[in-house]
This record gives structure tokens, sequence and C-alpha cells, in this order.
């Protein structure tokens, strides 16, 4: 076995080599290459790139960057608000992606270096990387709405944030008497789950219809429009017919200021005292992408479209509702659509290879009620450099859907967060 | 040279990354819905190891209105024959 090796041997590594190299262009193995990818951000964006990235291909060494040891999913979060749903439906932890070899940190991570190539941990580790991926969600501007600071959402919860703020809403909404009101403010686009504050809106109402049918419920919006609004008005009309009121902007929906110490929410035209104010207020994407210089003067990142890749900083990825992605919306299944996309990109850019043209699918279910789900879907794919949908793709639920659909979706709804999360997690 | 040959064998034998790499345009965003595990609870098909004409055919079903669905008949359209015949292939070849 020592010594130079025999003719047939070398003709046979060779034309085994030959081989390879037909069916890899690139082996990354051969190269005895590897490498390290950092992801920061443990949601459906960031854990999803991170086990996919470990699965298609082992030698990467990927370390998943997370403040939290448990995951609280938004997705359903309106159920738990609702009294529908244990809060621990929502949650998960970080073990299954452990075992799959993924290197948990958990702590926030506080600076990057982009020419260095190197992610600070707020204990002072330094993470060294060939490339980063950023999904921190989104950070809400504290300063966007006059009068609501980080202490305002202790009165006048945003729970725009699964987790405490969850459950502080709900048990506003348990203590409040028969007959209150409650208030939504929902923000200007783009933001965090485009008809999160409609479906929220259809569950409180059913929870007040049930429980305190004397109520009413407002929406003040700063959008004269939203997402799958057609579907959500004719299931307020024939579900919540005297308790949900839409006030679009230009029938003076836009906040301008609150007051939580007087229990004030005040648009150009009114002043409301709710019982329960939930304040959606402006976002942005999360600091770290900020101080990455990966986010532009809107406050959200700029990416191509095939790799996620942002289009102010090599070699940093950015996904999930921090990115900009054209038409996606920022959910929770584009966010994981955009991981796997975007960890096949980076198997591909780490073998030395270019990612290829992407195909992405969004699905966004809302229940307005238990039994009565809708949807909005798209197929997704880059032109001129921007996501566009895929014509004829888009789409929402019928408007005129029997019953039986509408209990259908609302199933099928139940089985994606299954699907997903254990994607993720399980 | 051993170690050379180990190291090459291994590439030819188990292409981890290649072939999941190589998944076609849109086959990685269906997982959102349609489980790998056989074990989670929702009403969706797994496509994993399903046969690639019956996929061919439902989605050209959904697309053209023969077979209802809810959100299905929407993506479906967003996919043309060829791209529909790749991700079925990749998903037919898939093993648990």
């Amino acid at each position: 076995m020592t010594g130079s090796p025999s003719r047939r041997d070398v003709l046979k590594t060779a034309a085994a080599t030959a081989a390879a190299a037909a069916t890899l262009p690139l082996p990354a193995l051969a190269q005895n290459a590897g490498g390290r990818v950092v992801v920061v951000g443990g949601g459906f964006a960031g854990a999803t790139c991170a086990r996919m990235l470990k699965r298609l291909d082992p030698r990467i060494a990927v370390t998943l960057v997370e403040a939290n040891q448990t995951f609280t999913a938004c997705p359903f979060s309106n159920e738990v608000i609702a009294g529908l749903r244990d809060i621990k439906a929502q949650q998960f932890d970080y073990k299954k992606i452990a075992d799959d070899k993924v290197v948990m940190a958990f702590e926030p991570a506080s600076a990057v270096d982009p020419q260095a190539r190197t992610v600070t941990l707020a204990g002072g580790t330094r993470l060294a990387y060939d490339r980063l991926v950023l999904a921190p969600g989104v950070d809400l501007r504290w300063d966007a709405l006059p009068g609501y600071t980080e202490a305002a959402a202790e009165r006048m919860p945003h729970a725009w944030k699964a987790g405490e703020q969850t459950l502080l809403l709900r048990r506003q909404l348990e203590a409040m008497p028969d007959g209150g009101l409650v208030i939504i403010t929902a923000p200007a686009n783009p933001y965090r789950c485009p008809p999160g504050p409609y479906e929220r809106a259809s569950l409180i109402a059913y929870y007040l219809k049930t429980h305190k049918p004397k109520s009413k419920l407002i929406i003040l919006d700063a959008k004269d429009a939203f997402s799958k609004q057609r579907l959500f008005q004719n299931g307020w009309k024939e579900l919540y017919p005297d308790i949900i009121e839409w006030v679009s902007l230009s029938s003076g929906g836009k906040v301008t200021a609150v007051d939580p110490a007087s229990m004030t929410v005040e648009t150009d035209f009114a002043k409301h005292k709710p019982a329960v104010a939930n304040i959606v207020p402006p976002q942005k994407a999360g600091r770290i992408a900020e101080l990455a210089g990966v986010a532009d003067r809107t406050g959200w990142c700029p990416v191509e479209p095939a790799s996620f890749e942002s289009s102010l900083q090599p070699n940093i990825h950015v996904l999930g509702d921090a990115c900009i992605a054209g038409a996606m919306p920022k959910s929770g299944f584009a966010a994981n659509a955009q991981a796997k996309v975007c960890a096949a990109a980076l198997a591909r850019l780490m073998g030395g290879q270019k990612p290829d043209d992407p195909r992405l699918i969004n699905t966004c279910y809302s229940v307005i009620a238990p039994d009565y789900g809708i949807t909005v879907a798209a197929v997704y794919r880059a032109t001129n450099g921007q996501l566009v949908e895929v014509q004829g793709s888009a789409g929402t639920s019928p408007v005129d859907a029997p019953k039986a659909v509408r209990e259908q979706e609302a199933k099928l709804a139940d089985g994606w967060f299954h699907t997903i999360t254990g994607e993720m997690f399980g | 040279m051993m170690l050379k040959r180990t190291a090459v064998w291994l590439v030819l034998l188990c292409p981890v990354g290649a072939m999941a790499a190589d998944a076609p345009p849109g086959a990685s965003s269906c997982s959102g819905c349609h489980p790998a595990s056989r074990t989670v609870g929702t009403p969706v098909k797994r496509l994993i190891g399903s046969n690639p004409a019956e996929i061919v055919a439902a989605m050209q079903a959904y697309r053209s209105g023969q077979r209802p669905g809810t959100v299905m008949e929407r993506i479906a359209k967003g996919f043309t024959d060829d791209e529909t015949k790749a991700i079925a292939d990749w998903y037919g070849a898939q093993k648990d």
C-alpha cells in the first residue's frame, strides 16, 4: 500500500477524477473546501437557512447566532391573543438544529466588520466568516409615532413580536369589561405580515362576539388598501357586522399620536379612548442590518434575488422580513422559501459555482374565524434584478368560495404551521 | 495517493451537496407546505418519493381548473410544463 502507485492505479484515479469533474464541475471536497458561514437570527429565515445549508454541504461550518433559547412563532399568535391557543404551541427550541451539527451561539450579535469578515457577539466573542447571513427580522421604530415608546408598549402592546407582548394583549382583552372599545392601528407598507392586523382584528372580534358581545373594535389604518381586503371585509360583514369598523387613511385612519397615561389614540380627526389599544408601529430591518451597513435609507436591505446577497456589502446575505424582496411580502413562508434559495446559493458559491436562476413561492394563510381560512399565494422569479410575480400565479382565495373551502383552508393553515415549523425545528 | 483516491470516491458516491443543491428552481419552496416527514400533522401530501407522472398530471389539472384546489390552482400557473416536470422528477428521485 505504500510506495509509488502502480500505473493502473494512477489511470483509475485520473478516470475517477475526470468522471467527478464531469458530474460535479467544482467539487468542494476535492478542493478541500468547506468554509465558514455565520447566520444571525434563528427565525423562519435564519433557522431554515442554517439547517438547510448544513444538509446541502456538511463540510461547511455553520454557526447560528440567536439571542433566545426559545423561539416564539408569530404566525398563529393571533389565536393566542384571542384565547384560542396556548402560547406553548408557538414555542420551539434549537436542539434538533444543533443535532444537525449547526453550532448554536445563544447571544445577541452586536457588531459586524464587513472588511475583516467578523461578527462580534454581545459577550465579546468574535466569529470569522466567509459568508454571513443576516436574518434579524424587524425592529419597531420607536421614533415614528409620537408618544409610542418602549415604555408605552407596556400599556399599549404592539404584540408584533410574539412572546410576552402577545400574552399582555390577551390579558388586557380578558380584563376588559363587556362593552369596551378595542383599537388596532395598522402601519403603512412595508411591514411584517401584511394581513396580520386584519387577521388579528378578526380573531379579537371572534373573542368579543363569544365573550363580550357589546364591545367594539376599530382598525385605524395608515393605508387605503390592504392584503386580502375583499375577503376580510366580506368575512367581517358575515361574522362580525356590529363589531369591526375599518377606518382607512383617506377616512382619517392614520394615527398621529398616542398617550398611554390617558389611554388616548389620536388621529387628525378624532381622539379615541379605548379600553385596549394594540399599536402596530412602523418597522425597519433589525438593528444588526444597519450596523453591518446592509440597510439603505428606507431602513430595509436591498438584495440580489438569486442569492439574497446584499447589494451594499459583498459576502453578506439578508433574508426574511429585513430584506427588500421585490414583490414578495414579509411573511414566514416567504422567509423560509428565501432561506432555502439562499442556502442552495451559498452551497454553490462556496463550491465556486454560480447560483441558479431562482423560483420562489409564497403562500400566506389568514383565519377570520377558527373554521374560516383564506389565502394569498404567488410564484416569483427574478427579472431585471427584482423578484416579480410570475404572470397568472398570484391571487387570493375566491371571493365567492363556499363554506367548505373556507373550512378546508383553515385546516390547511394549521397543517402549514406544523409542516414549516417541523422543517425548521423538528 | 490512497487518501486522495478515497476522497475522489467519496465525491462520486456521496454527492450530498451537489444533489441537494441541484434541486431545480422552485422545488425547495414546496416543502413549506408539503412535509418531508411522515409524522407531521397536515392533510397535505408528501412529495418525496412520489410518482413524477402523477405530480405532473396533478399540476396540469390544477392549472386547467379540472382539479379543484385551494392554493395549488394558483401556484400551478407559476410553472411551465418543463419546470413542473423537473420538480416532479427531482421529488420522485428523493428518498427518505
